[in-house]
This record gives structure tokens, sequence and C-alpha cells, in this order.
């Protein structure tokens, strides 16, 4: 018999509509394991506690006053730390937020409330988003739940943590180059990269906004279906939201792979990736071909091309958008008498940002400046270009495109974290996602060594229902590989 | 030795100095030592793109093209006054407090 807090979510709001299940025991078993484990994990920045049993208490309320209820009602989720919560610190990972309570909510922090959501609290994250492994959070590492020693990846690594060690039935992260799909792979759960402008980015505090979306991690496909219908949508407040009627995802589910074509993109599949990488992926395709899918190779040799352009693209924008942290209007500010402004300015942004993000804003600025913005830049973005013609161009043969998410099983804390290039090369599979536009998910397909290892689905854009409809299927013919850490 | 001396070339402790000053981050002596030997790594893994002929290729950065988002011009309720100057370290009666410019 599963324990209360492996009840899936779309079961759990069903017996909270219906009296069966108090939301306040539901969201009380939640706050207990965060009491009992994220001493160790280090999953959440913030935890809201008495906010969510008052919210928990107030749906129950509901329920018995008979009043129509949310498709989340009582659900406790986790939020990452750069999307505004109003009332709730939103820190970024970052000592410029430190103390930064924003006074709005995001869009989709509105709409899991418009749902009778829970918000439990926010995870923790690489710092601005900046980071594949958790490590430059300025509030220390968050550990992967299946081995302390090792990191849970990043940046939505806390998103993926609480999940994993059932500290949360759902969270939100985002996704910049890989950063829902990285931790959602390094921790054994689902995540999903939506297609560029399904969800708004309104609220979402900007890395690189040409890049990133917001979407759903899950610990079992149906939900994190359920919590995309819940985000999707059209948004006046992002005019780059696209035009869609928000789908009910779950309908998708269900029905075999016949006739569905997959492809396995060669490049992502051979020279430095892990050899027990390659395997659960070529097994994970063999499973696809049972189910009725006929799996074929393709090449895309441009790809070999996507993580400078993705990182030349990403620091550009990260340069920009990071100018606004100037310690007047919110945020971190140095103390300091007679600096004149810009001497005040360079301090403050010295001591409130991390090494990396420094990095990435030094380089960015670089990137962009005269005499180098055509050979970096520009260059970036027409490889960007001939990136998503490439990808068009195998969606003419191939429904999906299938490629592990990560290179390699999740590495141990420190082990990288002093070679910024180093660290950047295990982006390779998940950037050129982003920098096309289009959606991904990634799925538990295996362990090494007692570590979890994740498959990429690749679709063209709004290609979601296909994405989960595939990825359902793997899961209930592949149950085996949704397991819980060993933690308690 | 060798490798420090073959990476030197794409960018220099002092335009280290330079576009950090243009970012407005004030680096340390360290910082300034650290960031010139990355940079110069990371920069020789952007030269690849180099490799690439993309005169005929349009930078093109949106999937799906959108054109003129309207929306009503519509009043909405602003941020009060309180609530836009809560999140401020410095601020001075109904202002915020900014370095002096003069």
């Amino acid at each position: 018999m599963a324990r209360l807090f492996e009840l899936p979510v779309w079961e759990a709001s069903g017996q909270i509509r219906s009296g069966e299940l108090s939301a306040e025991e539901y969201v009380s078993c939640f706050l207990e394991r965060v009491e009992r484990l994220d001493g160790e994990v280090k999953a959440y920045i913030t935890v809201v506690r008495e906010k969510a049993l008052r919210q928990a208490r107030l749906v129950d309320r509901k329920v018995k006053a008979g009043l129509k209820l949310g498709r989340l009602a009582g659900v406790p989720v986790a939020v990452k730390d750069n999307i505004c919560t109003v009332g709730i610190r939103t820190t970024c990972a970052s000592r410029m937020l430190e103390n930064f309570v924003p006074p709005y909510d995001a869009t989709v922090v509105e709409r899991l409330k418009a749902e009778d959501a829970v918000i439990l609290g926010k995870t923790n994250m690489d710092e601005f988003a900046m980071g594949t492994s958790t490590e430059t959070s300025y509030f220390g590492p968050t550990r992967n739940p299946w081995n302390l020693e090792r990191v849970p990846g990043g940046s939505s690594g806390g998103s993926a943590a609480a999940v994993a060690a059932g500290m949360a039935p759902l969270s939100l992260g985002s996704d910049t180059g890989g950063s829902i799909r990285c931790p959602a792979s390094f921790c054994g759960v689902v995540g999903l990269k939506p297609t560029y402008g399904l969800v708004s980015r309104y609220g979402l505090i900007a890395y690189a906004n040409s890049l990133e979306q917001i979407g759903p991690l899950a610990f079992n496909t149906r939900d994190c279906s359920l919590l995309l219908s819940v985000i999707a949508g059209r948004d006046l407040r992002d005019s780059t939201t696209l035009s869609v009627e928000a789908v009910g995802y779950g309908e998708a589910l269900g029905g075999n792979l016949k006739g569905f074509k997959v492809g396995l993109v060669k490049e992502l599949m051979g020279e430095g990736t892990h050899p027990a990488v390659v395997e659960a992926v070529q097994r994970f395709a063999g499973k696809l071909e049972e189910l009725g899918a006929w799996i074929g190779e393709v090449s895309l040799p441009i790809l070999d091309y996507a993580l400078p352009a993705y990182y030349i693209i990403a620091m550009s924008e990260a340069s920009s958008n990071l100018a606004r942290y100037d310690g007047i209007r919110y945020g971190f500010r140095a103390e300091g008498e007679g600096l004149d402004w810009s001497r005040e300015f360079s301090v403050t942004r010295s001591l409130g940002f991390g090494p990396e993000v420094k990095r990435r804003i030094i380089l960015g600025t670089y990137a962009l400046s005269a005499g180098y913005y055509d050979r970096f830049f520009l260059k970036a973005v027409k490889v960007a270009t001939l990136i998503r013609r490439s990808l068009a161009e195998a969606f003419k043969k191939f429904n999906l495109l299938l490629a592990p998410t990560m290179p390699l099983p999740p590495f141990r804390l420190g082990e990288k974290i002093s070679d910024p290039l180093a660290l950047y090369m295990c982006d390779i599979d998940t950037v050129p996602v982003n920098l096309a536009g289009v959606p991904a998910i990634s799925i538990p397909c295996g362990f090494h060594g007692g570590l979890p290892l994740g498959a990429q689905l690749i679709a063209p854009p709004l290609g979601e229902e296909s994405l989960l409809k595939t990825a359902e299927a793997y899961e209930k013919a592949a149950p085996e590989m949704f397991r819980r850490p060993p933690l308690g | 030795m060798e490798e420090k001396g073959r990476a030197e070339k794409h960018i220099s402790r002092r335009e280290v100095e330079h576009v950090a000053w243009l970012a407005r981050i004030e680096l340390s002596e360290e910082e300034k030592e650290l960031y010139t030997q990355q940079f110069n790594q990371i920069l020789a893994y952007f030269g690849k793109l180099a490799e690439l002929n993309t005169e005929e290729v349009p930078p093109e950065l949106h999937v799906v093209s959108l054109v003129n988002v309207y929306r009503d011009d519509k009043v909405k309720k602003p941020l009060s006054r309180g609530e836009a100057l809560k999140n401020a370290p410095k601020k001075r009666e109904e202002y915020f407090e900014a370095p002096k410019i003069l």
C-alpha cells in the first residue's frame, strides 16, 4: 500500500474534493517530511508552514461547504525561488535578493492559487538559475536524495530533490538551458520544458528571456500533465505567450505508440557520453519499440555548435537583464558613505553576486561590446537559426527525437565547480531544445550505481501532448524506473 | 605554461578589468587573475563557432513569429507608494535614496 506522500496527485486531489482525505492531513504529511529530511537534502530556501496549513484548512472548509474546488485542491506545490510569490521572500538563491519580498504573484502562481493549490515553500537553485548542480546557491548546495554526496543537478535542483524525496508532490522549475530536465534526470523524476511561449514568464526573474520557460516537475507523468494544464496558456502580461487554448494534457494519455516515429539523435549519443547512459537510453528506445513505436537514427551535425551558441546568448541576455540590480529600489546594497554612483553600484554588485553570476555578466558584456558583437552574439543567434531549421527538418521524418538528458550520471559535490567550462559541457544534450524553442521532457530510464539516469524526448513546437503520451506509455511499461530514493 | 601563453591571446587582464567596469562589477586582484584565465579557456571554446559559414543565415530568435501584440490601454491599479518602497534598502520619507551623482 502506497504511503500518503506517494499517492499520485490526481488521485489525492480527487479524494480531497470528495472529502475522503483532508487537505490539512495531506499538506501536513509533506511538512512532516520536510522537517525530517530537509536538514540534509536542503531542497528548500523557505518553507511557509503556517501559510500552507491555513490554506489547507480553507480548502477543507470549502469542501465541507460544498463549494466548487479547483483541479489542485489541497495539493502542496514547491515553487522555485526565482518565481515571484506575493508576501513570500523570493531570493533567486542570491545575496542580492536575500530579503526581497515580491509585491505580486507570478502568473503561474496566480494560476496555482486559482486551482486551490497550496504553496509549500520556495526551492533552492543555482544563483539566478546559472548552473547545472545547485552548488552556486548563496544558501549552500542542495544534495541529491539518492546519494547525499552527489549533486541533484541544476539549476532547479531544489524543485527536483523535493519531489524525489517526497517533500512535495509537485514543483515548478524554470529551464533556460536544461534547468528542469537536468535535475529531473539526476533525481529520477519527470520534468518538462514547455514550448517557448506556452507558459507565461510574468513574475519569473529573468536570466535569459529568449530561452527560458517555467515548467512542471512531478513523480509521474499524469501529475506532470496536470500541473502543465494548470500553468499553460496565454497571458497578456507576457507578450511572448502564444494564443493557444490551454489543453487538458491528461486527455492525451493512454493508448499505444503504434506508428510513432522516434529518432535517436546520433550526435548526442556518441563520444563523451557515459556508457551507462548510452545503454539506458538504448533500452528506453527498445521499450518504446515494444510499445509499437518505430525507432530510427538521425544525424544533426549542427548540434556540435549548440553549446557555445547557447552560452553566448544566455550570457549576453544575462548581462542586460541583471543590469537592473543596483541596490536602490530593492536588493542588497553595500554600506559605504561618500562613494560616487558608479563606485557604489560596482561594490554593491561585487558583493551581491556570486562568482558564476559575475562570470556570466562580464562575459556577456564582452560578447555584446563593440567589435565583438558580430563575432559572438550575432553569430550565436544565426547558429540558433540553423539549429531550429535542422530540428524542423528532422521533425518531417520523426514525431519525436530521443537523446540522453545528461551525458553522465549525477557527479560528486565539488567535483566540477572549480572548472566552469567542464560544468558547461554537461549541458550539451539539453541546450539545443532551448535554442530551438521546442518542448522536451526528461523521464527516469535507468540506474547506475544507485543513481538515476534520464531519457530526453523532444517534440516539435506545441508537441507537449505527444511527449506526455509517450512518457506515460513508457511509465506503464517500466514502472520499476519510477522509484523513491532510500531516504525513509 | 605553454597552455597559458597560447590562451592569453583571447582576452587580457586589462580587458577583463575594462569589461568588468562596463558591467559595474568591482573585481578583487584574485578575481581578475582567475577570470582572465577562465575567460581565455571559455572564449577559446566559443571560437568554435567561427568554423561555420553563416553569411546567408538570418538571425532569428523566436520559434513562432508573433507580431504586434496589443492589449487595451486600460488603467489598472498600480503598486502603492508604500509597496513600491517596501523593498528599498535605503529610503527617505517617500523617496528611494540613491548615491551621490554630482
